[in-house]
């Protein structure tokens, strides 16, 4: 006990010491919280990317600080609340985890402004939620992977149970179904966003067990990597990932946060800032797809983007009835269209695909 | 459901202990030498990017491995001058040690993100490494997998059957008898250090140009903890340790593949499962307490300073 506490005061004393150095005179300054580390090429590679075109568009006006590596526990209020406390505006904290901690320290800093990712959680005025509409890129690469596939069977490494986790399965399985009957998904919970050994172990275990297209809803790009060298498909997640292995790399979904950044910061300094739940796609360009693979015939790519431009048009819904769960029960009737509540708290498997999620 | 998931589930196992290994083979040593050095992760990740670095930029897993073993060689170095000889407390340096690898393995490697590399070679030996079953099991694998072997072997008998072994594990007992009867504790605890930084060096290596060969920040995960982890739970014995290693990597495998076979079991009890069954396997193995009270080095954690 006494090792454990001593090693997680260690831990957040050198992420503060290292993370807030950045302070100085400007009159805005923003802060950004990041659940892992900046080099994982994928979720906070690209919330960073965000930070970096802020800079880039603000220039002097604006000061930016970040935090790596911050765990969804004690250390993320710490870090939180430091922010807050030295200055700093406007705070993005972006991962799940990090909503009890946001909602705490917005509570006791009121002229704050905070912004998270993902949650849903506005207890108090000073902050908005938001977050990006993957759903519609997992529906986009559905067709392509439907069609790319031999085995009829997708390999899905997945991290927690979480509406956005589950959304993502039930969009691409509905996608690849709606182009190819046979397609069967196969999903293997790895409990974690970021361990790049055991995302590859999952890859390995799903193409053994005859997956030949691999998608992922965790962070590295090692799965994509275990795709290239076995010989099967890939599809990227939150970057371009195409340099971990150029043959299997579908397409990726790309997070795009940077105008959302710029926005929401030019917002607080001309104080038109205002409390919102903000759910983009690919319509306000907070999802992008990445370049497609020359190995996806032409008809195909058509298809994907004749689904991506209908669902900027309005005319195609990922989640359009009739769709029954699991157990038969009609979830969204026909003809109609699954509200934003609904998606928001998806915990049911869509009819047809295999196993239970984990309670 | 036939048996074809077995051979590659099996080698999935190996890749996924053999880091572990290194790293805990390694950490024995330097814990039988009566030195708690919990900076066993910050070493394995300069391992990785130290090896990455080499491999992609010569191209030889050869020459990558021994940077890998040099990286965290060096970064044991730090370790013990500090705790040695400046007498530093041994669980802060440790952990210092651990965040300071990972701080700079991720400013060295910034610009090896997105580079790749073949991957370690696996021992091709014509007409064995063909035949059926045995053949992927026994010869199918990287040189690095044997090496795991060799070492644990090697350790454990020196740990055991030699004079300089006996030494070691005298130091990490009672290092003022040690020192009395004219033996250099600072000498013998140095070079623990060293063996114990260089092995999880090459356990890192193992990672970033084997198992996942690619860099990534922050890609060891964990390890380095499980690997301390695991040489506490095996009372300090070798063989328990490359046993627990493996119990470890293959429970997670296999969870995984049950997951794939639609077992229904929550994957957060499957998660845990490694955890669980490790510790539970390795503490009723070492159920004797009086027996684990001698394994443990008595010495263990505590600085040395020769007193007139």
């Amino acid at each position: 006990m006494h090792l454990k506490s001593k090693l997680g005061g260690a831990a957040a004393a050198a992420v503060l010491a290292f993370g807030l150095s950045t302070a100085a005179q400007a009159q805005m300054k923003v802060g950004f919280v990041y659940v892992g580390p900046i080099g994982d090429h994928g979720w906070n590679y690209q919330h960073h990317q965000g930070l970096l075109a802020l800079k880039k568009a603000l220039g002097s006006k604006v000061t930016t600080t970040h935090v790596e590596k911050v765990a969804e526990n004690a250390d993320a209020t710490r870090v939180i609340t430091k922010l807050a406390s030295t200055g700093h505006n406007l705070i993005f904290t972006t991962s799940f985890g990090y909503m009890n901690p946001t909602n705490k320290a917005a509570k006791r800093f009121p002229k704050v402004t905070f912004e998270h990712a993902t949650g849903y959680k506005r207890l108090s005025p000073n902050v908005s939620t938001y977050s990006a509409r993957f759903y519609e890129g997992r529906y986009v690469v559905g067709k392509i992977v439907g069609k790319m596939t031999k085995t009829n069977t997708i390999g899905y490494v997945a991290s927690f149970p979480i509406p956005e986790v589950i959304r993502g399965i039930n969009a691409t399985y509905l996608s690849a179904k709606s182009v190819n009957p046979k397609i069967k998904i196969k999903v293997v919970w790895v409990s974690t966003w970021y361990d790049p050994g055991k995302e590859a172990d999952a890859a390995k275990t799903l193409i053994d067990q005859g997956a030949d297209v691999i998608m992922q809803h965790t962070d590295s790009p090692a799965p994509l990597q275990v795709a290239e060298k076995r010989g099967v498909y890939a599809v990227g997640q939150a970057s371009d990932m195409r340099n971990f292995g150029k043959k299997a790399h579908l397409t990726a979904i790309v997070n795009n946060w940077a105008p959302y950044y710029l926005a929401r910061t030019k917002a607080v300094m001309d104080g038109s800032w205002e409390q919102q739940d903000t759910w983009h796609g690919f319509k306000e360009g907070m999802v992008k797809m990445a370049p497609y693979n020359s190995a996806i015939p032409a008809e195909v790519v058509k298809l994907a983007e004749d689904t991506r431009k209908g669902i900027i048009a309005g005319t195609i819904h990922p989640f359009e009835g009739e769709i029954r769960d699991q157990s038969g029960k009609i979830r969204i009737p026909a003809g109609k269209r699954a509200d934003d509540g609904l998606m928001a708290g998806m915990n049911f498997y869509v009819q047809g695909v295999d196993g239970t999620i984990p309670k | 459901m036939s048996v074809d998931w077995l051979i590659p589930a099996i080698l999935t196992i190996v890749t996924a202990a053999t880091p572990l290994v290194f790293a805990a083979v390694g950490e024995t040593v330097v814990e039988k030498a009566g030195v708690l050095n919990l900076g066993v992760e910050g070493m394995m990740i300069m391992g990785a990017i130290a090896a990455f670095a080499t491999a992609v930029s010569t191209g030889s897993g050869f020459l990558a491995v021994i940077a890998g073993a040099g990286a965290g060689l060096l970064l044991a170095l730090i370790f013990g001058v500090l705790t040695v000889y400046f007498q530093s407390n041994q669980v802060a340096t440790g952990l210092a040690l651990t965040i300071f690898g990972l701080g700079l393995s991720a400013l060295i490697g910034h610009s090896y993100v997105g580079k790749t590399f073949e991957g370690l070679a696996k021992l091709d030996i014509p007409g064995l490494s063909d035949i059926p079953v045995i053949g992927p099991l026994i010869f199918g694998h990287d040189g690095l997998v044997y090496f795991s072997v060799i070492s644990v072997i090697i350790v454990a008998w020196f740990l055991n059957r030699t004079r300089a072994g006996l030494l070691v594990r005298a130091v990490g007992e009672n290092h003022d008898a040690a020192h009395s009867i004219g033996y250099s504790v600072t000498l013998v605890r140095m070079g623990a250090i060293l063996f114990g930084g260089a092995m999880a060096g090459v356990g890192g290596a193992y990672l970033s140009i084997a198992y996942t060969p690619l860099w990534v920040e922050n890609m060891t995960a964990g390890r380095g903890w499980i690997a301390l982890a695991l040489v506490v739970f095996a009372s300090w014995k070798p063989w328990r340790g490359f046993l627990g290693a493996y119990l470890f990597g293959g429970i997670t495998i296999i969870q995984l593949y049950a997951q794939g076979m639609g077992v229904e079991v929550s994957a957060q009890f499957l998660s845990m499962l490694p955890y669980l069954a490790t510790i539970l396997v390795l503490v009723v193995i070492s159920r004797d307490s009086a027996k684990a009270r001698v394994n443990a080095p008595a010495c263990l954690g505590k600085n040395f300073h020769v007193s007139v």
